[in-house]
């Protein structure tokens, strides 16, 4: 960096701003826009500076919306908590069955096992909608329908394929010596799992748990048919923004915020393991 | 206290036989090195000993116990792999103390006790990643042995080290292992550090084992032309032989000259036979006469503690010559005249490759 002349420096520095600019700029305008009303938002042309206000989110926090059709309730606040709930609770067990499962598929040849292995990654092909149908079906029979665990379930569509083919690669990287050597100092296959196995892929672990709740936290579908207004995540719930008497744009840039933030926090925290985590397979160390 | 016995033990992959009846008893305080080419099924008949996988065919005792269908941790043993797999998320001193199973005081006093034995004492606090490969691999060895276990598996565990330190580690290996009284089997490649760690040589060939003796008969009295090529070096050298027996003394033509192969032991001529002879046995002279094969210099290599001469013989076989640094060598070109004794002479039968009479042809060891 040092030998880069002056105009190049200054180059650099315009092209990055550019470029974070180009990414950056709808992030920042739903920022800004939940801050305004909804004529401020709808004025033409639009403007930068405008006087902020709160409205926004003190509707979503007291569940009150003032529309120009007469108040109406919404549940943010209680959607923002089961999507907490609902992702948290799909990756724990996601992980709990995954990570053993993709240590089996990693060390152990068996009858059928690639073949279950691909089963369950072709989960991840069939388009959600063709499977909701019959799906739907099952729960109203099973007494699953508006459940927090019939929800989970179904997440594990999303979440456990991508454990265990991420968590899997990280296994098959670790030598199986490290754990033979483990194994001959006296400790049971059990203790080699839980004391060399999981810490050694603990990087892999937590880039594939980051992903999935990402991947959980964003699902719209399966939410939207398999449950009722108070067990639907903040997905589903941004459709009560949409109201008789028109789309309340500065509402929905409050709720994208908030939704935003729990996922955002934990990526930031997890951020130094995703990054471990993503480059740890490539270098051989 | 305990004997390692392995009986007719084998295993398959496929078309592929790595262990074919392997059988070998161990004795407590002994070390025995399993010697042979790549592939030749050493790596295989270590992991079936620890428990990576059964063998398919045979027994494997420890201390008069069958160990098969054991899980690892139950048999007794202590190994140290060649690529050490040291466990990177834990210490030097962790890794070592992981063998253990003992209260906190008694663990760090053994863990003292053995890396100041292999000198890494400076290093407990490292991780893995900073250590060197001789630390590392002495921090593997500190690991197999902490438990004192019955038996000792050592996996070519100077395979990945600098070449000075292998030359300490084998002058060093034997006293650290027969400190205890474990049976301890190694495995290398290396046909030197085999002959300088171990009190007897196992050497596998293609999943059997083709001799079992002390570094010194196999040297002396090879079983056969393939186990007489992989121990010296420079190799043996060869030539195609049919000695005939004249008055109770073999003799055979070598590239022209009639060469005296020692007293003949039966009636009957052995014949077609490799004709061995190591390059150290071989005298080379500018002086004619009888029993002596015409040469021509190739190349000369001087390797300072002995030099080796590349020779044509009469016939068109290259032979090598190991000579004294001292010892007048002549020049490249040269035509010269070789000799050897006729005790340094071996007979290898042409089909089998086994050795001829050894009974007459030991060499004062």
């Amino acid at each position: 960096m040092e030998h880069s002349s002056l105009a190049g420096r200054i180059f650099r520095g315009v092209a990055l701003t550019l470029i974070l600019i180009f990414f950056m700029f709808p992030i920042v305008w739903i920022f800004l826009m939940s801050f305004q009303t909804n004529e401020q938002i709808l004025r033409i042309p639009p403007r930068i500076l405008f006087e902020p206000t709160f409205a926004n989110y003190e509707a979503l926090i007291s569940g009150q919306l003032r529309t120009a059709a007469g108040n109406l309730q919404i549940s943010f606040m209680r959607n923002l908590f089961n999507s907490v709930v609902l992702s948290s609770a799909a990756v724990l067990l996601a992980l709990l069955l995954g990570v053993p499962a993709a240590y089996a598929f990693a060390r152990f040849k068996f009858r059928l096992g690639e073949s279950i292995a691909f089963t369950l990654l072709s989960f991840r092909f069939a388009p959600p909608l063709l499977v909701l149908l019959p799906l739907s079906l099952y729960y109203q029979e099973l007494g699953l329908n508006d459940t927090y665990f019939g929800i989970v379930w179904v997440y594990q569509l999303i979440a456990l394929p991508l454990i265990l083919w991420i968590v899997r690669g990280y296994f098959e990287d670790i030598s199986p010596d490290i754990e033979h050597a483990y194994r001959l100092a006296g400790h049971s296959w059990r203790e080699a799992f839980t004391r060399i196995a999981v810490p050694l892929a603990g990087p892999g672990i937590a880039a594939a748990g980051l992903l999935s709740f990402i991947f959980c936290w964003n699902n719209f579908v399966f939410a939207l048919i398999l449950a009722s207004a108070d067990k639907q995540p903040v997905t589903v719930g941004a459709l009560a923004f949409v109201t008789a008497s028109g789309i309340q744009y500065g509402q929905i840039a409050a709720a994208i915020v908030l939704s935003v933030t729990p996922t955002l926090l934990l990526a930031l925290y997890a951020q130094r393991y995703l990054v471990e985590g993503l480059s740890l397979g490539a270098v051989k160390g | 206290m305990a004997r390692l016995e392995i009986n007719a033990v084998s295993k398959a992959f496929g078309a592929a036989r790595p262990a074919d009846g392997l059988s070998l008893a161990v004795e407590p305080g002994e070390i025995v090195a399993v010697f042979g080419p790549s592939g030749s099924g050493k790596t295989v008949l270590l992991r079936m000993i620890a428990g990576m996988f059964e063998p398919d065919d045979g027994d494997i005792l420890v201390g008069g116990r069958s160990v098969v269908g054991a899980p690892p941790e139950r048999r007794g043993i202590g190994m140290a792999f060649q690529n050490f797999a040291l466990f990177p998320h834990m210490t030097a001193r962790d890794n070592i103390a992981s063998g253990l199973r003992a209260s906190g005081s008694e663990v760090a006093s053994r863990v003292a006790a053995i890396s100041k034995l292999l000198k890494i004492e400076h290093v407990l606090g490292h991780a893995p990643r900073e250590l060197s490969n001789g630390q590392k691999q002495r921090t593997a060895l500190a690991r197999a042995l902490i438990g004192n276990p019955d038996v000792l598996l050592l996996d070519d565990p100077l395979r990945n080290v600098d070449a000075k330190l292998r030359y300490e580690m084998r002058l060093e290996l034997p006293n650290l292992l027969r400190r205890g009284t474990a049976a301890v089997l190694y495995v290398t490649q290396d046909y030197r550090e085999a002959m300088a760690i171990a009190d007897r040589l196992a050497v596998l060939i293609d999943g059997r084992f083709a001799q079992v003796a002390t570094p010194a008969d196999i040297y002396a009295q090879p079983a056969s032309v393939a186990i007489a090529r992989l121990f010296g070096d420079p190799t043996i050298n060869l030539a195609e032989v049919s000695p005939v027996a004249e008055h109770g003394m073999l003799s055979a033509m070598v590239a022209g000259a009639r060469m005296r192969l020692g007293a003949a032991d039966g009636a009957a001529s052995p014949g077609s036979c490799w004709l061995g002879v190591r390059p150290e046995d071989l005298a080379v002279s500018s002086a004619s006469g009888d029993g002596a094969i015409p040469a021509r210099i190739l190349a000369i290599t001087p390797m300072h503690e002995k030099a080796v001469l590349l020779l044509r013989l009469a016939d068109g076989t290259e032979w090598l010559a190991a000579l004294p640094p001292d010892a007048p060598q002549g020049a490249a070109d040269d035509s010269v005249f070789v000799r050897f004794a006729s005790d340094a002479a071996m007979l290898f039968d042409r089909a089998t490759g086994l050795r001829i009479g050894p009974t007459h042809r030991l060499k004062a060891a």
